[in-house]
């Protein structure tokens, strides 16, 4: 072996330029490989984090407005949910949904001291948190007993808890706050998604029993759910329920305005038949680009060996077998694709580095929401040792046939190339 | 040592090229024998079959015992290796390895281990009086000084046969002379076989055995044991 790199290394630093350009192909290709498919991973990544609070078997339903006239109704009613709805929910499909809640609307001015504002509150059940994750950064949530005991206890996002408390927003904890004319205990603040003001929350119990004590409405339903592994259990599931409710309001079974039921699970479908699109998309390219570099190094590789016959024929007249020859053809492409796409390699996974650190923590400010555009813009080695082994494999087989020709000249006819 | 019988070669081509008819010849071990024809002739064409470069269409031909007929490259290489030392007009020399290197390769294509190889052909390289050279690259040679590369790399194999195509035809005089010496020297003092193809009668004639070719034919092979009989051989001018 040491005699064969040896051989190499004497090839290589004779014919720098080839090596070079041998080299710079194939590290060009596993570098643009690499950028690409971080950049891809790191725009995937930031769409998945900004849906991945939101829990992915779960339904939120709300009333809306019938587009169907049935039994002498006309369309264009407006439908609320009240409790019936719940109990069906919470009893006729045990199979399938699992904890069930619900979410009731109010705003009012909240004020602390001499700060107040404007503030919308969902009373809400404490699954809330299950399926829109909110994350607390201090106190805790809306939990059971504040629901039995209808307890007027308030969680603020961070933004809200701000400006009621400017100095230090975390010794709002524990404290009471004013909505109106009713005080609610601060239990916990979480992290804002940046939306604006955002809401607070409060447990449904006390909400509903202060604000909505004299309408039927019940507000929305949300609930987890199980079992429904895919996306046609989902969907037959989606229209039974749907079916069930409409009944209850005597809407017409076809119609899916009365009822509005978001279903986080087609959602989250969809985003990641998205994502793979992308991601398809970008190994497709990131394939192409590899192509050019396998293109160069057969391509160097014929000229290496065109260039070299003479040299092989001398080799094959003082006794050199033509494995050997095909041998050190190979080992010489193989080693040198290696090594160029270890560098490529390299350097690919710190352009990719550079990037989380800049494009990565850069928050794009809309104004109404905080996007980032990339997070963790990487990728994982074993992505990048598979490209390099494709590169090298791919540039050999390519560089095989020419090597095979060189090996299997006559020797006569080597020597009288020039 | 080399018997060849009715030896027949032809280029095919658009105009078959029927170069060698039936040459028969035999050269007995440490013999030193020039083989000697104008341009055409056919005489490097006899010495790529003498050295397995290339194949012939009939007859037969028996190197050291060995008949040579049909082989595979595989064999043919390790023949080439074991039995034949090559000594060419233009040297080939490969260019990025070392004079050293370069007197190495046939061993490193039979296995031998880079110490022991390394030390052979410092000592071939020291017979020649390269020792002091042997780090150099070929370009920083001289043209004698890399024929004698050529011939270390030749003998390091002490090989049954050396052949020589035209080896003085990219020297100048004072070099061939030099050359065509240690040539001899080898075929007097170790026994050599030597074959050396030229259209030089002056080189020719440093030999003992002078077969003329002409057309594809063997003419006339003549004894030249006094190497000062002809002109040429005088004062060892050769050109």
């Amino acid at each position: 072996m040491h005699d064969i790199i040896t051989e190499i290394w004497q090839t290589a630093r004779r014919n720098k330029l080839r090596t070079t350009l041998t080299g710079f192909a194939v590290a060009w290709g596993i570098f643009m490989i690499i950028v690409l498919l971080g950049a891809g991973n790191g725009l995937i990544n930031a769409t998945m984090k900004m849906n991945g609070d939101f829990l992915t078997n779960s339904m939120e339903v709300d009333g809306g407005w019938t587009s169907m006239p049935y039994k002498g109704l006309k369309e264009g009613r407006d439908i609320q949910l009240n409790v019936k709805d719940l109990e069906a929910t919470r009893t006729e499909f045990t199979e399938n949904i699992d904890e069930v809640g619900a979410n009731y609307f109010t705003s009012g001015t909240a004020s602390y001291g001499e700060n107040y504002m404007n503030i919308r509150i969902a009373g809400v059940h404490p699954v809330h948190t299950k399926i829109v994750k909110e994350h607390m950064l201090c106190g805790r949530f809306i939990n059971d007993i504040d629901l039995k005991e209808r307890r007027k206890v308030i969680v603020l996002g961070d933004n809200q808890a701000k400006e009621l408390e400017p100095k230090d927003y975390k010794t709002l904890l524990g404290k009471y706050i004013k909505v109106g004319d009713i005080s609610f205990k601060v239990v916990g603040i979480y992290k804002s998604r940046g939306e604006g003001n955002g809401r607070a929350y409060s447990s449904y119990t006390a909400i509903k029993s202060i604000y909505g004590a004299d309408t039927p409405s019940l507000g929305s339903i949300e609930f987890t759910f199980k079992g429904l592994t895919s996306e046609d259990a989902n969907e037959a599931f989606e229209k039974d329920y749907r079916r069930r409710l409409n009944g209850m309001h005597q809407i017409h079974p076809e119609d899916d305005r009365g009822i509005w039921i978001w279903n986080n699970y087609a959602q989250s479908q969809q985003m990641e038949k998205g994502i793979d699109i992308i991601h398809t998309f970008l190994w497709v390219i990131g394939l192409f680009t590899l192509l050019s570099g396998i293109v160069g190094v057969s391509n160097i590789m014929l000229i290496t060996v065109k260039e070299r016959t003479h040299e092989f024929g001398i080799r094959k007249a003082i006794g050199a077998k033509p494995w050997s020859i095909l041998r050190l053809i190979i080992v010489e492409s193989v080693i040198i694709t290696t090594l160029f796409g270890y560098v490529g390699m390299l350097c690919g996974v710190l352009a990719n580095e550079y990037m989380d650190a800049t494009l990565g923590h850069e928050v794009t400010d809309l104004g109404v929401e905080k996007l980032t555009l990339f997070v963790n813009p990487t990728v994982g080695l074993d992505v990048c040792i598979e490209a390099t082994l494709v590169m090298v494999i791919a540039g050999t087989i390519a560089g095989l046939i020419p090597a095979y020709k060189a090996s299997r000249i006559r020797p006569i006819e080597a020597l009288r190339a020039d | 040592m080399i018997h060849l019988k009715d030896i027949n070669k032809t280029y095919q081509g658009a105009q078959p090229l029927h170069v060698l008819k039936g040459i028969s010849l035999d050269i007995e071990k440490g013999e030193f024998v020039s083989i000697m024809g104008a341009s055409g002739s056919g005489k490097s064409t006899l010495l790529n079959i003498l050295g397995i470069l290339d194949n012939y269409d009939s007859g037969s031909y028996e190197l050291a015992g060995t008949p040579i007929w049909n082989l595979s490259e595989r064999k043919a290489a390790e023949y080439r290796n074991k039995m034949i030392g090559f000594i060419f007009q233009s040297f080939n020399l490969i260019s990025f390895k070392t004079a050293v290197e370069n007197v190495e390769l046939p061993l490193f294509y039979q296995g031998v281990s880079r110490k022991k190889r390394h030390q052979m052909a410092m000592e071939y390289l020291d017979k020649l009086g390269l020792a002091d050279w042997a780090e150099h690259y070929p370009n920083e040679l001289s043209g004698g000084q890399k024929q004698r590369v050529a011939i270390a790399r030749a003998l390091i194999t002490r090989p049954q046969i050396i052949l020589a195509d035209e080896p003085t035809g990219a020297l100048d005089s004072k070099t061939s002379v030099e050359v065509m010496q240690l040539l001899k020297k080898l075929n007097q003092e170790d026994g050599m076989t030597i074959v050396v193809v030229t259209h030089e009668s002056g080189v020719a004639n440093e030999t003992n055995k002078i077969v003329h070719i002409k057309d594809g034919v063997i003419g006339q092979i003549e004894e030249n044991l006094d190497h000062n009989a002809s002109p040429f051989g005088s004062s060892g001018l050769m050109k």
